[in-house]
């Protein structure tokens, strides 16, 4: 009894997540099935390279978006960081990891300005972070003027393939041992992925602070009515999202082993990442939805990119082909509406 | 226990925008009573029990908890001293299960994360407490109907443990059943020594429960007094400064009209079964029976906003139900409907007084596709002054009027589109004594000009008093109509329980 009801609310909580998820299998298999290398390790590994920045970016900004707001800072504090790494991460093993650190902690502090500037300025999310993207973006210019940079090829290496390359890079133990051999396939961008999804965003979520960022999108007054620190999840919610964008960032410049301050490029970004939390099912009213629905979300946004390639669209017609998609594919979690017998709840 | 009483305040007072809402207040309770807090709406008990609950910082005065001065700048803070309220609206988070709203402050931690199991737990506890084993922990708030939010609303500060308790009209949308369990707590929490401040504007409960009241009135605290000591007039007399004498307005000699609004086997998903009745032009008809048995429904049904509605429907000439509300109010039909929330459903709280008014007939005061500023000057002071709303301008934001006077501002606002058939859901739910007999006056007014009512209301006094048949609701369907000297409580609460056949004694 107790667990059918669980489930139930779970189904119901979740309902955008379940279907994005369907969604993402369903065109991830047809586009294996129309590639001629499909269901390949390295398909599955390039696909993967090429959607971590889009998810931590997506990740990121979920948080803001579930407390009823916008993050239009995210795709500039990527590029922020990966200007940082491009710079840092390099050098002896010890200068490596200072550099990660530097970096990720760089974009942690800039969603912490963020969420100061919205709680203590008292000025709405969307127009504050228009102008510290800005300045996102000046520092990155500043830091970087011209792309390039330097990031070490090992790094670079092991953290763009396989397990298998990985182990066999750092020569943590032999890659071949039997054992190994079932996990050794798995592309690591997946796996950072999926670290950082399960092992930050789930735990967060259920911690007083991540369930007061719900309340607050949810019901702003009762949450304030019943006591919680809404100033502090407010703070909280930027901040874990400057830490998301910084990891894209990071990825990035690892993942390209440079960096590079374009201003196009950040803001593709930060609208690509609006677009993947809400075909991941998460309300933009906030109070509903989650970051790993964000992913699964971005995820759909790449594969559909990726299929532009095996087809041979004519890429002049790719922005066009991808607005309709991603018309329709939100499109789908309007049909509710049709089944809806008191109008009224519309509204709610 | 010694005689110092567990909260005092002195000389508290408050005020907004110039208005006064409280002056030199000076009040006390003890542990270990209900004390009651009586007074019309707009006598400065909203702002005192806010104030005393953290929601609002007096502009002047002191306040003492078990003899040490206190100051809360927030909820919180007057919740970690052992101040719980219940507030009139509604505290939950819709999008949350309601085992987290029960603990969503402080829930049970385990390794700094919310224990799920726990938390249910403690919800199952706290909700068997308050006799509520039908709300399941799981569930999402948004699914509960108004009566079961209101119940975990109350499980959730009981689970706070408090020492002084503020219910602020609190079982006003509640079924009798939980009612009884609420007073039934109370009594409990008194004889654990528990503190409780209660507001409410029905005299049989005050009565009933509690053992002190004070009583408020333009924002001066009047008097406090052991219960026995006043009879009813005198605390009414005490709390309007007047004497009031007859309560509802007298009905006329019974004559059925013509039935202008009918309706026959209406259907809905199983929350309408067969719903039949007609309304007559001239008549006021009440809709009664216990919470929830598909009064709301029937009204939205009527008003177009449910979807796949089966049954007949016919307004004077016109056969079929409305499609949209937007229907519904035009011609030939012209419904309005007063619906049961005013604050999400009736009102745009942050628009002016006069944008609310106008809301529903916006093509009265426009020339083309221009509203006319005289016009609508016009109509909004004409509206204003037939019922006598209280406000310092008509551009004032809504949310800046007491309940009663928002309530007159949403009933405002479906006359100024001279309505044929008027669908009142429960439209005195916590207003003052006041308000209420205005809103009765009226009612017969509009009656009296020829429209078609339909009153619902969870007070079976006023559909005694006002109703010139009542209609009970049971299970989706009508299953009595009174009428004339059978509309009296005995006959209204037999139908309710459907229990005609075993004879009212069974009732008792």
């Amino acid at each position: 009894m107790t667990a059918m009801s669980a489930l139930s609310t779970n189904m119901r909580q979740n309902r955008g997540l379940y279907g994005a998820v369907i969604l993402l299998s369903i065109i991830y298999l047809i586009y294996n099935i129309l590639h001629p290398r499909g269901f390949s390790s390295a398909v599955l590994i390039q696909n993967a390279n090429e959607s971590v920045a889009i998810v931590f970016v997506a990740m990121a900004q979920t948080i803001p978006v579930l407390l009823g707001g916008l993050d239009l800072s995210v795709g500039a504090v990527m590029t922020l960081a990966a200007c940082i790494a491009s710079v840092l991460v390099n050098g002896s093993p010890l200068q490596i990891v200072f550099g990660m650190v530097v970096t990720l902690a760089a974009g942690t502090a800039f969603g912490l300005c963020n969420g100061l500037i919205v709680v203590y300025g008292r000025i709405q999310p969307i127009i504050a972070t228009l102008a510290t993207g800005a300045i996102a973006i000046g520092l990155a210019l500043f830091i970087r003027p011209k792309p390039g940079g330097d990031i070490d090829g090992d790094l670079n290496w092991a953290l763009t393939n396989s397990l298998w390359d990985f182990v066999e890079t750092y020569g943590l133990f032999d890659p071949d041992a039997p054992w190994f051999a079932p996990v050794a396939w798995i592309p690591v961008p997946l796996l950072i992925i999926l670290v950082f999804g399960v092992c930050v965003w789930l735990p967060f979520r259920r911690t007083v602070l991540g369930r007061t960022i719900y309340a607050i999108g949810s019901a702003e007054g009762a949450a304030f009515m019943s006591g919680l620190p809404i100033n502090r999840a407010k703070v909280a919610a930027f901040t874990l999202g400057g830490f998301f964008a910084s990891c894209g960032g990071l990825y990035l410049a690892i993942q390209t082993a440079s960096g590079n301050a374009d201003i196009t490029q950040a803001g593709a970004y930060t609208l690509n990442s609006i677009a993947a939390v809400v075909l991941g099912g998460t309300s933009l009213l906030g109070g509903m939805g989650g970051a790993i629905g964000s992913l699964i979300g971005a995820l759909i946004l790449r594969v559909i990119s990726f299929y532009f390639r095996i087809l041979s669209i004519d890429p002049l017609l790719q922005p066009l082909v991808e607005g309709i998609v991603l018309l329709a594919a939100v499109s789908l979690g309007a049909f509710r509406v049709l089944r809806v017998k008191n109008r009224l709840e519309l509204f709610r | 226990m010694s005689d110092q009483p567990f909260l005092q305040l002195t000389g508290i007072s408050k005020h907004f925008a110039g208005a006064r809402a409280l002056e030199n207040v000076d009040f006390a309770c003890k542990r270990g009573s209900i004390h009651a807090v009586l007074g019309e709406n707009g006598a400065g008990k909203s702002t005192l029990i806010k104030i005393i609950a953290g929601v609002l910082e007096p502009d002047s005065g002191a306040m003492f908890l078990e003899g040490q001065q206190v100051r809360f700048s927030n909820p919180a803070e007057a919740n970690s001293a052992g101040v719980v309220c219940i507030f009139q609206e509604l505290s939950l988070v819709p999008d949350l299960t309601v085992a987290d709203n029960i603990s969503l402050a402080a829930p049970p931690l385990k390794f700094g994360m919310i224990d799920r199991r726990a938390q249910y737990r403690f919800a199952e506890a706290v909700l068997a407490r308050i006799k509520c084993e039908d709300v399941d922990p799981n569930a999402l708030v948004k699914d509960l109907s108004l009566s079961r939010r209101q119940m975990v609303e109350i499980a959730k500060a009981v689970g706070k443990s408090p020492k002084l308790l503020i219910l602020d009209e609190a079982t006003s949308a509640l079924t009798r059943k939980d009612v009884e369990t609420v007073y039934g707590l109370l009594e409990d929490l008194r004889q654990d020594n528990v503190a409780s401040l209660f507001i409410s504007h029905r005299m049989n409960e005050v009565e009933r429960l509690c053992d002190t009241l004070s009583v408020f009135r333009n924002g001066r605290h009047v008097e406090t007094f052991t219960k026995g000591t006043k009879t009813d007039r005198e605390i009414v007399r005490l709390m309007i400064g007047r004497e009031v004498d007859a309560h509802f307005p007298p009905k006329p000699q019974a004559e059925r009209t013509a039935p202008h609004l009918q309706f026959n086997d209406l259907s809905w998903e199983g929350r309408l079964k067969g719903a039949s009745l007609s309304v007559g032009k001239g008549e006021i008809v009440g809709l009664g029976g216990l919470d929830g048995q598909g009064q709301k429904e029937l009204m939205l049904a009527l008003f177009g906003v449910l979807r796949g509605v089966e049954g007949t429907v016919k307004v004077g000439e016109k056969t079929g139900a409305p499609l949209s509300p937007a229907a519904a109010k035009r011609e030939p039909r012209r419904i309005c409907l007063v619906p049961e929330d005013r604050k999400t459903e009736g009102l745009m709280l942050p628009m002016s007084i006069s944008d609310n008014l106008l809301a529903a007939s916006y093509s009265r005061v426009s020339v083309g596709p221009f509203i006319d500023p005289a016009l609508e000057s016009e109509a909004v002071d004409a509206a204003i002054a037939k019922l006598q709303i209280k406000l310092g301008s008509p551009q004032d934001a809504v949310a800046t009027l007491s309940g009663g006077n928002q309530q007159k501002v949403v009933i405002a606002k479906w006359l100024m589109t001279d309505p044929d058939v008027i669908l009142l859901n429960d439209p005195t739910r916590g207003i003052d004594v006041g308000t209420k007999q205005e809103i009765y006056r009226l009612m017969r007014e509009l009656a009296d000009e020829g429209r078609a009512i339909l009153f619902y209301s969870t007070d079976y006094a006023e559909l005694i008093g006002c109703c010139d048949r009542v209609a009970i609701m049971y299970d989706g369907s009508i299953v009595a109509e009174l009428a004339g000297a059978a509309i009296n409580e005995e006959a209204i609460i037999g139908a309710s329980l459907n229990l005609h056949a075993s004879g009212p004694e069974a009732v008792s």
